[in-house]
């Protein structure tokens, strides 16, 4: 089969690192507000109607959401394998502990209001607000890690290979740099499920999500500023040495790389670039303003533009790294070296191209279903069918 | 790497993928036996099908739930615990799993939300082709799934890369229209359909048994056991497929279930029974069904099986013909591109069996190293551990061919003897809930227990494919998964027991409004007055 030729792998290559970043949005976008509002749970609802109420607003979406994340995982595995194998293995016990999150979340909303018992209902409360939480904050500080860089290398054989203890391999995930990077994404996606909550609830319920998205919102606003001028004083940034060979074989070993000068020098070569942060800032305050005027689309629309601007701000900033190595700069993945092999992008692609679309129109069409607030009538009225 | 992580890696494998496959056949054909009752009820418009689609839709949602939660841990799993599989099988098997999320998860997650909320907000149709949607998601989702697994067993359409140190796909055709593939989806849905079938009716039939909730448990035995007898034909049948081709494709798998040690004279005999043993390379005191192995593995009277002694010896050929290829692959990582085409056109040639050489690695650093005792201990490896196999294989046999004559009997009461059912037959229904799931888990530990030593067969051994953490990760998340999953399960049990014995929610007064509406219908049906009974 030839037909994969028609489009060059190193154009590919570029399609399927923007592929994932949009799946990557796409996640933050939609599940974004679910873990957004379970881990608003607690301090938006203080009833069991309220806390069913927040609950139903997520009710019946929050499992087509979470498919951005698998397929975020399975497009990983497909489309750049290096990067599967050496993160998911070297964010081990980090992975375990969002894997557990993402485990209770789905029970916790399905089994929840299924007893009556008040210690069932509210163990089961705070399992949402760990799912919501806990991968909330990691996301944020694996994506900080990812700027300064992880310690791995591989062999010649191309076995990703971790140095050091193994609890220091988690601990070690900590980094001051790290942390900030995870308190703006838990606070962005704070701000987003009270976006969310503002337009799907009323009353109490919708008043105090928005004084709480407020704050998260600022909280984010000043985290991400405060990131930017760390990158550009404090982070090491990744360079290639040589001229990359785009087109060439998938093997991170054949590039040389150095670790110094900083991330940032990328907006200088691409000053286009700075349309993302652009956005992020742009989005999150205006986010924060609809939030506080109580408009209600407008405000998730902002919400989701911010969150945009602030993913791919990150991803341009470091093409054409994808995951550098701080012990083995030459081990570093880039899009030009740690991808799928042409024939299975472009197949992937085509596969891509027939589905995705598809995708976003039933969905929209099962947002347009589910239109309107939920109200406490809404939950007393379908005790025993909605969660 | 020490074999203690890889022993702990596979253990947590298999562990995980055994619980999220308690979870996953129930799925499979709970949702398409709601969506016939859902469209029974918008062609008849009778509300009892209304009250069976919600029924078995709650339960089939307290079990979907589990499996979408186990089914994460699958899917970050091999990038977690099996880091070099991942690198170097990722270019061919992670199509099929990120083309499950894009062509059938996300139709089934997204459906599924609205099968639950969407009955006051969509059209009785519109809701019946969700009700649809959701099994066809469910069960395309099967087919990705199995096209990966069927790679494992049978890895065709792709080839080693030395420049990227990993096998690369030659043609997605090959990997899609894998035999192994396809005949495995057919057999685990179908499975899928038999275990919802068997749940159905050992429900209903405690229904029965407790007087309660008649019509409901009379319909649903309609519908399950007519359903289920199909399917439990179709897992035999497609069972046998399978052991066809795993006659050409997996011989050392199909010689070890059959505990066949030496190669008999076309057509072999099939062991009905016997006790394999592995030192004396015998089966005692087998009792044996002349011919009849010949004829289900070859489908001929004149090709012969190979048995474990003759494919071991196979294996240390191509164990040597293997350290040629690997041989020649060092050449060609010293020297990039500037390897004389000779050594490349070597490698070439013997780049089939290099995964052969791979398996030396247990006991030797650098595979040209080996010693003839070394090839012949790793020649040894290849051979699966037979006993358990021989068993496995036959306790699931057997399990499949009771569900046909369980099915069968039901089918032809509820048919023809006016859906009368003698009470120790309703005891027998409900005693046989969990049977179905252990067939599963055995024909899963078939499948996979014998494919070892190999993550992907005749590739990649499994002692080379695990992630190098170290033994305590391994420790604090077995820990972690058999904590939360034991938990889960009693919860999820718990759950569904209560929601069994709640029954179903019986709209009275809209059932006695729809008697009302068809009284003259139904009266001179047959006279004896219709099953829907709102007042029982």
């Amino acid at each position: 089969m030839i037909l994969y030729e028609l489009i060059e792998f190193d154009l590919l290559r570029v399609i399927w690192w923007a592929l994932l970043g949009v799946l990557l949005i796409g996640f933050a976008l939609t599940d974004g507000f679910d873990m957004g509002v379970g881990a608003l749970l607690p301090f938006v609802a203080r009833t069991d109607v309220e806390r069913r109420v927040v609950i139903n607003t997520v009710g019946p979406v929050w499992e087509g959401n979470q498919v951005w994340f698998i397929l975020g995982g399975g497009a990983i595995f497909a489309a750049w394998p290096p990067l599967y194998a050496v993160s998911f293995s070297g964010f081990y016990l980090a992975m375990f502990v969002i894997l557990s999150a993402l485990i209770v979340r789905p029970v916790a909303f399905k089994y929840r209001s299924k007893r009556d018992s008040t210690t069932w209902r509210s163990t089961w409360d705070w399992a949402l607000f760990a799912g919501g939480a806990v991968p909330a904050l990691l996301f944020g500080v694996a994506v900080g890690n990812v700027l300064l860089g992880v310690p791995f290398h591989l062999t010649e054989s191309l076995m990703p290979m971790y140095d050091g203890h193994f609890a220091m391999k988690f601990l070690g995930l900590l980094r001051p740099f790290a942390l900030l990077a995870g308190v703006v994404s838990f606070a962005m996606l704070l701000m987003h499920g009270a976006a969310w909550l503002s337009l799907k609830a009323e009353g109490a319920v919708a008043d105090r999500a928005r004084r709480i998205g407020t704050t998260a919102g600022m909280v984010a606003v000043a985290g991400y500023a405060l990131a930017g001028l760390w990158l550009a004083v404090g982070v090491d940034g990744f360079a290639l040495v040589n001229e990359p060979v785009a087109n060439g074989p998938s093997n991170p070993l054949y590039s040389e790389v150095t670790h110094g000068g900083s991330w940032l020098s990328a907006y200088a070569e691409r000053p286009w670039i700075a349309i993302a942060p652009i956005m992020g800032f742009l989005g999150m305050l205006l986010a924060m303003r609809g939030l506080r005027a109580g408009r209600e689309v407008s405000t998730l629309l902002w919400s989701k533009m911010g969150i945009l601007g602030v993913i791919s701000s990150v991803g341009l900033t470091m093409f054409p790294f994808i995951l550098p190595s701080t012990v083995d700069p030459d081990s570093s993945l880039t899009v030009w070296d740690a991808s799928s092999s042409h024939q299975t992008l472009f197949i992937m692609l085509v596969v891509t191209v027939i589905f995705m679309p598809l995708i976003l129109m039933y969905t929209a069409w099962v947002y347009k279903v589910l239109w309107g607030k939920v109200t406490e009538a809404d939950v007393t009225e379908n005790a025993d069918s909605v969660y | 790497m020490e074999i203690g992580l890889v022993e702990l890696s596979r253990l947590q494998f298999a562990l995980t993928a055994m619980y999220h496959f308690l979870f996953v056949p129930l799925t499979l054909g709970l949702s398409v036996i709601v969506a016939i009752m859902e469209t029974v009820y918008v062609m008849t418009n009778r509300p009892i099908w209304r009250q069976m689609t919600k029924f078995w839709g709650t339960l089939f949602g307290i079990n979907f739930v589990l499996g979408v939660a186990t089914g994460i841990t699958m899917e970050f799993q091999f990038g977690m615990n099996w880091s070099y599989y991942s690198h170097y099988v990722g270019d061919i098997f992670g199509a099929p799993l990120a083309i499950e999320g894009l062509m059938a998860f996300f139709l089934e997650a997204t459906f599924v939300g609205l099968f639950f909320f969407g009955w006051d907000k969509l059209s009785k149709v519109a809701h019946m082709v969700v009700a649809w949607l959701v099994a066809i998601g469910s069960n395309f989702s099967a087919l990705w799934i199995l096209i990966a697994n069927g790679w494992m067993q049978n890895p065709v359409g792709a080839e080693f890369n030395p420049d990227t140190m990993r096998m690369e796909m030659t043609s997605f055709f090959d990997v899609l229209f894998n035999e192994v593939a396809q005949a495995k989806f057919v057999h685990t849905v179908s499975a899928g359909y038999v275990t919802a079938a068997i749940f159905v009716l050992g429900v209903s039939a405690l229904y029965l048994l407790q007087g309660r909730h008649k019509d409901l448990a009379r319909r649903s035995i309609a519908v399950a056991s007519s359903f289920g007898l199909a399917a439990a034909l179709s897992v035999v049948v497609l069972g046998d497929e399978s052991g066809y081709s795993a006659s050409h494709t997996q011989r050392m798998k199909l010689a070890a279930m059959e505990a066949m040690w030496e190669t008999h004279d076309a057509p072999a005999p099939f062991t009905v029974i016997g006790f394999p043993d592995r030192e004396a390379r015998e089966t005692h005191y087998a009792v044996e069904i002349p011919w009849a192995m010949g004829l289900i593995g070859t489908r001929s009277l004149t090709e012969e099986i190979p048995g474990i002694n003759e494919l071991e010896a196979e294996s240390a050929e191509m164990i040597r013909d293997g350290i040629i290829a690997y041989d020649a692959l060092m050449t060609i990582r010293e020297q990039r591109d500037a390897t004389p085409q000779e050594v490349r056109d070597t490698f070439e040639a013997h780049s089939d069996n290099l995964g052969y050489a791979l398996l030396l690695m247990r006991y030797v650093e650098d595979p040209r190293d080996a010693t003839d005792e070394q090839i012949a201990m790793a020649a040894e490896d290849t051979i699966p551990g037979v006993a358990p196999l021989f068993w496995a294989f036959r306790i699931m046999v057997g399990l499949g061919f009771s569900f046909i004559a369980v099915m069968a009997f039901f089918f032809v009461r509820a048919s023809f003897y006016r859906m009368q059912f003698p009470r120790w037959s309703l005891y027998a229904a409900v005693a046989i809930i969990p049977t179905p799931w252990i067939a599963a888990e055995l024909g899963w530990f078939v499948a996979e227990f014998g494919r070892q030593p190999w993550t992907v067969d005749g590739v990649l051994p499994t002692a080379l494919s695990a992630s190098h953490l170290s033994v305590a990760e391994l420790l604090i998340t077995l820990a972690g998964f058999i904590t939360f999953y034991t938990i889960l399960f009693i919860v999820e049990m718990g759950l569904m027991v209560k929601y069994i014995r709640k029954g179903p929610f019986q709209d009275v007064a809209e059932t006695e409004a729809w008697q009302a509406r068809h009284e003259h219908r139904l009266r001179t049906h047959d006279g004896q007055g219709p099953f829907a009974n709102p007042a029982e």
